[in-house]
């Protein structure tokens, strides 16, 4: 079906037919004709956002918790340029988004027109695929190209750039057809011998590991239910990454927990030691690797992953897998079920007895002191007072990111919205902002550092603007804290520009905004004060006081491998005490 | 004083480098070329020589030759992150397939006089080259072959009056019925 319109309206119809309700954005000249078509219609619903960036990860946060594209529309110049951070930020997590740009009329491109930059030159590398529209009759193609190369294969951000002419301009618009891309068609079935090969692997194997990642949950949910078939149905251990965090639930006996940098003991001495790894969505990150010639020594590695790339790029493995999760899992699933293989269940046995022993190093241990609140104490209360609840938790940043992931449990895929490879402080307010959108009778939470949520604070207006309660959860101690970790841990303790010495009062700040905002100063006060967060009908700033010296344990060093953890009570609260001086403190 | 340390593994990985000619088969689109090279400069990789044309014009596709080095994995993720692009149609590793036929074509302007002017002429019967402009006081051949040959010639015209020289890089194709 085509019919003929004008490249403004092309937008929304492409939009419509692709079955998206939200989009984020922030108007600008470049894009005019396009939020003049959004004023003339209320199908779709756009969300203001007060900053570019903002609206990147509102979509980010939007799109990982629903499984569809995200998308985005800003100006021309600035518009785009502040979305870059976020789409840099897609690309590295491959979230889907669908992000389109204003441009200067085609006439004035390359004569530095007003507000113009050479949008696909900047977001060639920080997308998945970017487009220049120069052709109105080529613009619904491109759009429904742009939703098509977003979602399928490695997810990731897409750019399409329209110049101000061509939204005024009418042409043909085709709607979605099957036709296949000419050169982009992504492999989703793994090769049946090399799995046929992997189930031979798994047979075998006396200490075996899952090692599993964010393509379990960028595949979907049934890969997350299949990977769960797949661990019970061997009873082999599984850990998993940051970003695959609610793949496989918490709670079951088989989880070891997070690994990598900041895992915890057993996940990270059983990848170390293990005699099979079976990775699958994962890509050997060097926060999980570490030290990379002693990366797990002695196993034999399978490596199931969409992106050919992936493969041997950080590890060398002895057998790839290319193909989507949830198929690859599925056939791994079939030929087990086919094969109903003998397990070395002795060697089993002897396996789980040792993760058993590194399980009872109890290694997220911690003091718990009745003057002030520790910043796990916190998360595990948050935790234990949200139960019961529709639950998303996204973050920011730093030591309180990883703390979340260490004490926060998550049972579902999709719940867990946070900035892993890029590692953008300012990530989980904008986030939050775009899970509310997406669901908005759940409770949905940023646990923050009060350094990053500065970053991205001007959403809290977002907030309030859309009626949206996201909880921001402040996890305050002044400090940069996984900053001021790491100059205590490797430049002697001079805390170079890692203390935030004139922090706003964010209760005020919250007010400021319309919303609501609680301080908890004492452990004796923040229950209360949590029940209270949860029973708030409002945006919330919960200013949580904590102890302005915990570091974030276990944690590999960096050049170190996964057996020389460092622990939490190896490094006595004490001594960090005294080796933070008055004059570190306001050094800034 | 506690020792410097850093965030990342700062260890380098001793491989032996390797070059290897691939061909990239691409439509033919605006900003193609930029994506290529960008992928090339943005993750570290070499380019020891490049070339593209327009090879099937009805198909809008074009043939991208390039010369790159590094060690085994590097190589193996330069192909994969080349497929990786969305208008790459096909990449082919031709040092993989094993003994690809390789040419360049180099143009060599020598200019002088007496007997320098006529041993670069007679080197040049001897390579082949052909004499595709002149006067009393120069000459510009034209070359063709393989890298060592041109690098040859070049070489022997040094002495004899070498101007400039224009090259176009390598093209290369595998031998056989197949296509790549």
């Amino acid at each position: 079906m085509s019919r003929e319109m004008t490249g403004a309206q092309m937008v929304l119809q492409a939009l419509a037919d692709q079955g998206v309700d939200h989009i984020f954005g922030y108007p600008g000249g470049a894009v005019l004709p396009i939020y003049d078509e959004l004023a003339q219609q209320d199908r779709l619903k756009h969300i203001l956002v007060r900053h570019e960036q903002g609206a990147v990860h509102a979509a980010e946060g939007y799109a990982r918790s629903t499984g569809k594209v995200g998308v985005v529309l800003v100006t021309s110049g600035p518009g785009a340029t502040n979305a870059v951070t976020g789409l840099t930020d897609a690309l590295m997590d491959s979230i889907p988004i669908v992000c389109i740009t204003g441009q200067v009329p085609t006439h004035l491109i390359g004569n530095d027109a007003f507000q113009e930059c050479d949008t696909v030159g900047i977001t060639r590398p920080c997308t998945k695929h970017n487009y220049l529209v120069k052709d109105v009759n080529a613009l619904s193609r491109v759009l429904h190209e742009a939703f098509y190369v977003a979602r399928t294969g490695r997810p990731g951000p897409v750019v399409v750039d329209i110049p101000k002419d061509i939204q005024f301009a009418r042409g043909e618009y085709t709607g979605l057809t099957n036709s296949q891309h000419k050169s982009y068609n992504p492999r989703v079935k793994g090769d049946e011998r090399a799995v046929a090969q992997a189930i031979e692997l798994m047979a075998k194997a006396k200490r075996p590991l899952f090692y599993t990642g964010g393509g379990i949950i960028n595949s979907g949910p049934l890969a997350s239910a299949r990977l769960r078939e797949l661990v019970r149905m061997t009873g082999f251990p599984i850990t998993s990454t940051l970003m695959g965090l609610g793949a496989f639930p918490a709670s079951d006996p088989q989880w070891l927990g997070m690994l990598g940098m900041h895992g915890t003991y057993e996940a990270n001495n059983a990848m170390h030691d293990c005699d099979l790894m079976i990775c699958i969505g994962a890509r050997f990150d060097d926060r999980i690797t570490g030290r990379i010639d002693a990366f797990s020594p002695g196993s034999t590695k399978i490596h199931v992953d969409i992106d050919r790339s992936s493969i041997n790029k950080n590890v060398k493995v002895d057998l790839p897998i290319v193909g989507d999760c949830a198929h690859v899992l599925e056939q791994m699933i079939d030929a087990w079920k086919a094969k109903k293989p003998k397990l070395d269940r002795a060697a089993l046995k002897v396996w789980w007895a040792e993760i058993d022993r590194w399980r009872a190093r109890n290694c997220l241990s911690y003091r718990k002191r009745d003057d002030v609140i520790m910043p796990q104490y916190a998360i595990e209360r948050l935790y234990a007072l949200t139960r019961g609840h529709d639950v998303y938790i996204t973050t920011e940043v730093g030591q309180h990111q990883m703390w979340a992931a260490q004490f926060f449990k998550f049972e579902e895929p999709n719940r867990w919205m946070t900035s892993g490879g890029l590692g953008t402080m300012g990530y989980g307010l904008p986030s939050a902002v775009g899970v509310q959108v997406a669901h908005p009778d759940s409770l949905v939470i940023d646990i923050a550092g009060e350094a990053s949520v500065l970053m991205t604070m001007q959403e809290m207006s977002t907030a309030a603007q859309y009626d949206l309660p996201i909880k921001i959860f402040i996890i305050n101690n002044e400090y940069m804290g996984m900053v001021r970790q790491w100059q205590e841990l490797l430049h002697g303790g001079r805390y170079s520009h890692s203390y935030t010495a004139a922090l706003p009062d964010f209760v005020k700040l919250a007010e400021a905004y319309q919303g609501v905002g609680i301080r908890a100063e004492k452990p004796s006060e923040l229950d209360d004060a949590i029940r209270e967060m949860i029973r708030v009908k409002k945006p919330v700033i919960f200013d949580c006081r904590v102890d302005k010296h915990a570091n974030c344990f276990p944690m590999i060093p960096s050049g170190e491998a996964h057996n020389h953890m460092l622990m939490g009570d190896d490094v006595t609260g004490e001594d960090i005490e005294k080796a933070i001086t008055e004059e570190g403190k306001v050094m800034v | 004083m506690a020792q410097p340390g850093s965030a990342y593994p700062l260890e380098k990985k001793e491989q032996r480098p390797e070059t290897h000619t691939m061909t990239v088969l691409v439509d033919n689109e605006p900003g193609v070329l930029a994506r290529v090279i960008g992928l090339f400069a943005g993750r570290g990789y070499n380019i020891e020589s490049l070339t593209v044309s327009e090879t099937e014009h009805e198909a809008h596709l074009s043939r991208i030759t390039v010369v790159t080095s590094g060690p085994p994995m590097v190589i193996e993720q330069i192909q994969h992150q080349l497929e990786r692009l969305i208008p790459v149609h096909a990449v082919t590793d031709l040092t993989v397939k094993g003994n690809p036929l390789e040419r360049e074509l180099a143009m060599i302007k020598v200019a002088g006089k007496g007997e320098k002017r006529v041993e670069a002429l007679r080197l040049a019967e001897a390579f082949r080259a052909d004499v595709i402009d002149s006067s009393t006081g120069h000459f510009i051949f034209q070359v063709t072959g393989e890298q060592s040959k041109i690098e040859e010639f070049i070489a022997l015209m040094q002495p004899l009056g070498l101007v400039e020289v224009a090259r176009t890089g390598l093209a290369a194709i595998s031998r056989g019925p197949e296509r790549m």
